[in-house]
């Protein structure tokens, strides 16, 4: 029978030869991720129902990555640092990457890749709903509660349903002022927020397999705001040559059959999409740059697992180079390796560092920061009736500090030409 | 299990994420502390904006200022409920508010998983969007074994979405319970 890729990671998972939409079944896991918000519970979980001194399934297969309240003063998020530090101590974690220290990484779902555990065909689940960022390796990755990592913990199963897929097909070259979140704005604006609950996104299509991997994270990475199961690319050459560089794990890549059954299918011309933005506060209620262009802002932010990796400040310093912000611009790079990268990576002659210094941003050091508010002295964080444009991934109201705050989701171009102008600004206007 | 659940409706609208469940601030307390853990119920459904909590006026808190529980016992909202991030804290903090059940037209699924695997609270669907016909502080009374949501202030009855696969983990009172009625833990206990 038919499968789609997201059907044969699960038949392989399951130790099954098929699986069908709808069912349920146990998976066995291949990565459990969690972080600083979300370990300390789940590890309280994990003793109550197992024990005091009981042992994780398998140490070496538990990722653990403090990444969202890191530079903070807050006491409280001082102390789930410690737990984490304590409970990696007593089960002997080897994947533990402590603040503090020169293993301390940044944003988990960055990391995750950085590091080699992401691997074509594999099950990753991690206690994020960005943990969909993976599907980008040609994996299932999905987002988990506590309870459900506790579980993983002490028995290396989860159940899920099966999901139907829904394919997305991008043909034609990427212009140089789209970005691989246009692309999933674009979706989001057609599908809503629910439009994918408990299915998988797979992506496909020439514009797509001509991104970088960390474009094609991005694309991933937002399926969840769709409700989204698993966003996923089938793994090619540039994966493959991705992971190798990384890890010497074994990994099995898969492809949908051509006759697999799909819930939808959607296709889309690159060529003839343009730069869109979400405006508050829902990541499905988009509009074009151009249809808005002038809102006049007060803040511009370029950072997250979505919008502060590698490519995304290459093209952000497309834009700011040379010129002067007009607004407070954060620039967030998610890991210490993409801190390290805008020192190296260099752009018409100069660093990425340096552009962005020049052009008057300010750069903060690699964690989830401002993206999800976070405690009151974190860096970006929104305030009074601040409009902010953001290279982030939700925009519900309150969701990077203040209530009253007002954000618009957009690419890294676009938000660049935005801190320029201190209004929305289509970054066709600079390129 | 108890099969009636009783009590008063707090109506809300749609897209309730999980950033307005309990915004992203409050999640450095324990869920384990009982003193931090009514941190949880304070701030339930804090992050939603007023004029869209309580409707059909709205205006109304879910939890007063000062109190730590809420008099409201079922939830009821359309589509899309508990969008968002993974926190387990957001049903938690719905069941330390006092809350039981939830009324929705369809929920995110990680918040669904949230809500059954960890016994939270009851996520029930319906076919039609009811926060348009209940008001805040109608009296509901949930018929678990008939699937059924009676309406004693308005005095009308409808039906509810069967529970379906995960019935048997509602139940048990959550994944833990269910997997050692049936022996899915056997392997790895210590």
């Amino acid at each position: 029978m038919a499968q789609t890729i997201t059907q044969k990671i699960f038949s392989r998972a399951a130790n099954r030869k098929f699986v069908d939409p709808g069912q349920s079944v146990w998976l066995n896991v291949d990565v459990l991720l969690t972080h600083d918000v979300c370990g300390p519970p789940t590890f309280d979980i994990f003793k109550q129902e197992f024990g005091p001194n009981a042992k994780v399934w398998d140490p070496s297969k538990v990722v653990v990555l403090p990444d969202h309240y890191i530079f903070t003063a807050n006491e409280h998020a001082h102390r789930n640092i410690d737990l984490l530090r304590q409970f990696a101590a007593e089960q002997g974690l080897p994947n533990y990457y402590d603040v503090g220290t020169d293993r301390y990484r940044g944003v988990c779902h960055v990391a995750l890749a950085e590091e080699g555990f992401n691997l074509p065909g594999t099950v990753l689940f991690g206690t994020d709903s960005h943990t969909c960022t993976s599907g980008a390796f040609g994996m299932f990755g999905s987002g988990i509660g506590n309870t459900d990592a506790a579980f993983i913990l002490g028995t290396g199963k989860l159940w899920e349903k099966v999901p139907e897929s829904m394919k997305f097909t991008f043909e034609g070259q990427m212009p140089e002022y789209l970005t691989a979140k246009d692309l999933i704005l674009q979706i989001l604006g057609d599908i809503t927020t629910d439009g994918a609950t408990y299915r998988s996104m797979e992506f496909d299509g020439e514009a797509v397999y001509s991104l970088p991997i960390d474009e094609r994270m991005t694309l991933c990475n937002m399926a969840i705001e769709a409700g989204g199961m698993n966003g996923i690319i089938a793994a090619d050459a540039l994966t493959e040559a991705f992971v190798k560089a990384r890890t010497s794990k074994p990994y099995e890549i898969f492809h949908s059959d051509p006759d697999a059954q799909y819930h939808s299918m959607y296709r889309y011309n690159v060529e003839q999409m343009e730069p869109v933005v979400a405006q508050p506060h829902s990541p499905d209620n988009r509009a074009t740059v151009r249809s808005v262009a002038g809102t006049p802002i007060t803040k511009s932010y370029i950072g997250s697992c979505t919008g502060g990796k590698l490519t995304d400040f290459r093209l952000a310093a497309k834009i700011l180079k040379g010129k002067k912000v007009s607004v407070t611009t954060n620039i967030v790079p998610a890991t210490v390796l993409v801190a390290s990268q805008l020192e190296t990576e260099m752009y018409d002659g100069q660093s990425l560092r340096h552009i962005f210094e020049e052009a008057g941003c300010s750069i903060a050091l690699p964690s989830c920061a401002a993206c999800l508010g976070g405690p009151s002295d974190t860096v970006g964080r929104s305030v009074d009736n601040d409009v902010v444009v953001s290279t982030t991934n939700r925009n519900f109201p309150g969701r990077m500090g203040s209530k009253f705050a007002g954000v618009y989701l957009a690419s890294p171009l676009t938000a660049a030409a935005s801190a320029v102008t201190g209004k929305l600004t289509d970054p066709r206007d600079f390129l | 299990m108890e099969t009636i659940i009783k009590g008063k409706a707090f109506v809300l609208g749609k897209n309730i994420d999980t950033d307005q469940i309990i915004p992203a601030e409050h999640l450095v307390y324990s869920l384990s502390d009982p003193e931090e853990v009514k941190m949880y119920g304070k701030y339930a459904l804090s992050g939603v904006p007023i004029d869209q909590a309580g409707l059909p006026e709205g205006g109304v808190p879910f939890v007063e200022e000062g109190d730590f529980a809420s008099p409201y016992t079922i939830i009821v909202a359309g589509p899309n409920f508990g969008c968002g991030s993974s926190r387990e804290h957001a049903p938690f903090a719905l069941k330390v508010a006092g809350a039981k059940a939830i009324i929705a037209e369809s929920y995110a699924r990680i918040f669904y998983r949230n809500c059954v695997d960890g016994g939270f609270v009851i996520p029930f669907e319906t076919a039609q969007p009811l926060n348009k016909s209940i008001m805040t502080g109608d009296e509901l009374s949930l018929d678990m074994e008939n699937n059924t949501l009676t309406n004693l202030t308005q005095n009308i009855t409808w039906e509810l979405r069967p529970l379906g696969d995960v019935v048997n983990i509602v139940q048990a009172g959550g994944i833990f319970e269910y997997a050692r009625k049936n022996d899915l833990m056997a392997s790895s206990e210590a």
